[in-house]
């Protein structure tokens, strides 16, 4: 078990890789009464043409899959493991991305119990195609209701319109035509291939013994078999740089207008700490342009272009990454317009001054100090950036590294018109 | 969703002041001035009961050196709001309203007649997690796990003001069919036909709700803000022992003070 340390910040983490390949990480947090602990494959919606484990040909799987698994693991022979947790005291809970699936508990009593339950449920699947029968029925109830939120179809029509041939444009949760083709053979396939502990990390942070920890949870990992570890082939047909779609407005049952405009990215084969500069550049550049505080934010409210549900955010993965910044208005097409020529002028002339980037550094820095408050999203984000080859502590030295000269190389880069576009949700008729 | 749950409060509760939306409405919100607004804004510091709360890594000696310093504020005597108004109805209402969505919206409301602070309020919170608060709950194993209606299904409580809302998602063609499996888990809330194993489970979750809220400054806040907002004094450790000694019999005695109110249907086509 080796021990890093981040004096900066006053958090130490504890690692150790085990023999089957499970990433474990500790965090002790004194002082805290609750324990959190995430279990995750690297795993997502997006990963659904892969070679399964063991065999010689491709499978193109249907979509949603990655997350119907999820739904699925909770059922066991036995009964469901909602009661297990909470019989001990804990909270359960799953949630699966475009490139992870997390399994997690929290609780402030029976640890050692619950960190068991969590790894036991997640490592032995069971199956029936009864269950997967009867699961259908609520994913698309699931699935309907995203269909009726109208942020979340502004969200994936926006990604659609970057993306002609790469997953991350299909709903993660699938539709109900998708979702009626998966079988328990293709989810065992599935989980073969991805949910073995060398494609996995455990995190556990919390009032906890690292020590002890670790001896248990190597412990219960020494019980279970596990091939050997092999490289998991994925598939993913060539991306074109430039977007599918320059506009798509979609008419649903809303009051006010959304329009949201987004830029495809275009290094998205990076990682480690060029892609953690890369990603925290381009957040700082687009806090310091549509941030609370902005000229082009004061810009747009006094003038009643939006209102307080306007905001913006960065993505990035391996094979796709996309900004996207906007939010309610009553003049969508208004406010495309003024967005991307707020964009485009960013890049010219002295906009962005040496003031404007330590104030926006110290503003990121005093935001993340904030999010490390919280285990939630200690746990999280630092699988995020594992998977990533990425480290959550440098978040503070890179952010403190970034150069006037760097935002402006980036900006220059990121942002072109020929990789903008525009989603809105409109009131019908 | 949100707008299911606003129109159920507006029908279960129209003639009471909850029912009001608190970003007032369209026509209101043109009479706003300059002027009126800031009268207000005087008005309600003058007047209003003002509660300062500081958590963190602080100086206490520092903080109150501060703040008696920067807020220099008049005694003043809020009035007090009596939130419990209960406008009875007679019968349950119920109200379909069709729009152009693909899932219906199913929103019930109850009255609970039990208030933060009351002695029975703990054997509501019990009474709220076996019936419909957590992933264990009888509502999540029978609308969802069972008949397989919903991916959401659950209750909640208002508890300063004595109401219970059940809300879930589900086809439009088994509006029937939901309601009648809710209406039967009250039931057997009433009967006592729960288990002593629900009932230990569902009180070391609350308790671990409870202090996990504390680990962070904001639901610390909130809880001992609860006490102001109810006029009571209860102390966290009480909050926390008192689920421990709940019992079957006062879990069934809350269940027979529940009271259905309004049941309001968010629907595609006319039934």
């Amino acid at each position: 078990m080796e021990k890093i340390e981040f004096n900066q910040i006053q958090e130490e983490i504890y690692h150790e890789k085990l023999e089957n390949g499970l990433e474990v990480f500790i965090l002790p947090k004194k002082g805290f009464n609750k324990t959190y602990a995430t279990f995750t494959t690297k795993y997502g919606s997006i990963d659904n043409h892969f070679m399964p484990l063991e065999k010689s040909e491709f499978l193109k799987v249907p979509d949603g899959i990655a997350h119907f698994l999820e739904h699925k693991l909770f059922e066991k022979e036995d009964g469901d493991v909602f009661q297990q947790f909470s019989k001990q005291g804990a909270s359960a809970n799953a949630f699966t991305s475009f490139t992870r699936t997390a399994y997690l508990f929290s609780s402030t009593s029976n640890v050692e119990q619950n960190l068991e339950t969590l790894m036991d449920f997640v490592q032995e699947p069971y199956f029936s195609e009864k269950t997967v029968e009867k699961e259908k029925g609520i994913i698309g109830q699931e699935i309907t209701m995203y269909d009726d939120n109208p942020d979340w179809r502004l969200y994936f029509g926006l990604i659609q319109n970057m993306y002609q041939n790469h997953p991350v444009s299909i709903d993660i949760a699938g539709t109900v035509e998708s979702i009626s083709h998966i079988t328990k053979d293709l989810l065992y396939e599935c989980y073969g291939t991805f949910y073995h502990p060398s494609n996995m990390l455990l995190f556990v942070v919390g009032p906890v013994d690292a020590t002890k920890v670790m001896e248990q949870i190597k412990e219960n990992q020494a019980k279970k078999n596990y091939s050997k570890v092999q490289e998991i082939k994925r598939q993913f047909e060539n991306e074109p740089l430039e977007v599918a779609k320059k506009k798509q407005v979609l008419p649903m049952n809303v009051q006010t207008s959304k329009c949201l405009v987004g830029i495809k990215a275009k290094h998205v084969e990076q990682s480690g700490a060029e892609m953690l500069k890369h990603e925290l550049t381009i957040n700082i550049i687009f806090d310091f342009l549509f941030g609370k505080s902005s000229e082009n934010y004061q810009e747009l409210y006094s003038k009643g272009l939006i209102d307080d549900t306007f905001s913006f955010d960065y993505s990035q993965e391996k094979g796709f990454g996309f900004a996207m910044v906007g939010g309610d208005t009553n003049e969508p097409d208004t406010l495309a317009d003024v967005l991307k020529k707020m964009l485009v002028s960013a890049k010219q002339g002295e906009v962005f001054t040496l003031e404007g980037l330590e104030r926006t550094k110290k503003k990121k820095i005093g935001t993340f100090l904030r999010a490390i408050n919280s285990p939630e999203y200690i746990a999280n984000q630092f699988t995020r950036y594992a998977f990533n080859e990425m480290n959550l502590f440098d978040v503070v030295p890179t952010l403190e590294s970034i150069s006037l000269d760097d935002v402006k190389a980036v900006m220059d880069d990121f942002i072109t018109e020929d990789r903008f576009t525009v989603c809105q949700v409109v009131p019908k008729k | 969703m949100r707008y299911s749950n606003v129109r159920l409060i507006q029908e279960m509760c129209k003639d009471e002041t909850y029912a009001l939306y608190v970003h007032g409405n369209l026509e209101e919100v043109d009479a706003i001035t300059e002027q009126n607004l800031y009268d207000y804004y005087k008005r309600a510091l003058a007047e209003d009961e003002l509660d300062l709360y500081v958590v963190g890594d602080v100086d206490n000696d520092e903080v109150t050196k501060f703040v008696s310093h920067l807020f220099q504020l008049e005694e003043r005597k809020p009035s007090t709001i009596d939130r419990r108004t209960i406008h009875k109805k007679e019968e349950v209402q119920e109200i379909k309203e069709v729009q152009d969505v693909k899932q219906g919206k199913l929103n019930i409301g109850y009255r609970t007649n039990v208030y933060f602070g009351d002695e029975d309020y703990y054997a509501l919170q019990i009474f709220n997690g076996i019936y419909g608060g957590f992933s264990h709950s009888k509502l999540f194993i029978n609308v969802r796990e069972k008949a397989s209606l919903a991916y959401y299904v659950a209750s909640r409580l208002e508890s300063h003001k004595g109401l219970m809302f059940v809300m879930s998602g589900i086809d439009n063609k088994n509006y029937e069919q939901a309601v009648s499996i809710i209406k039967e888990q009250m039931k057997a809330m009433v009967a006592g036909d729960f288990t002593e194993e629900e009932m230990s489970q569902t009180k070391a979750v609350i308790k671990n709700q409870y202090l996990e809220t504390i680990d962070t400054a904001r639901g610390t806040v909130e809880i001992m803000y609860h006490n102001i907002v109810a006029g009571k004094k209860i102390s966290f450790e009480d909050l926390i022992s008192k689920i421990d000694i709940v019992t079957k019999d006062e879990i069934m005695k809350v269940a027979d003070k529940i009271e259905l109110d309004t049941i309001y249907f968010l629907t595609e086509e006319e039934q």
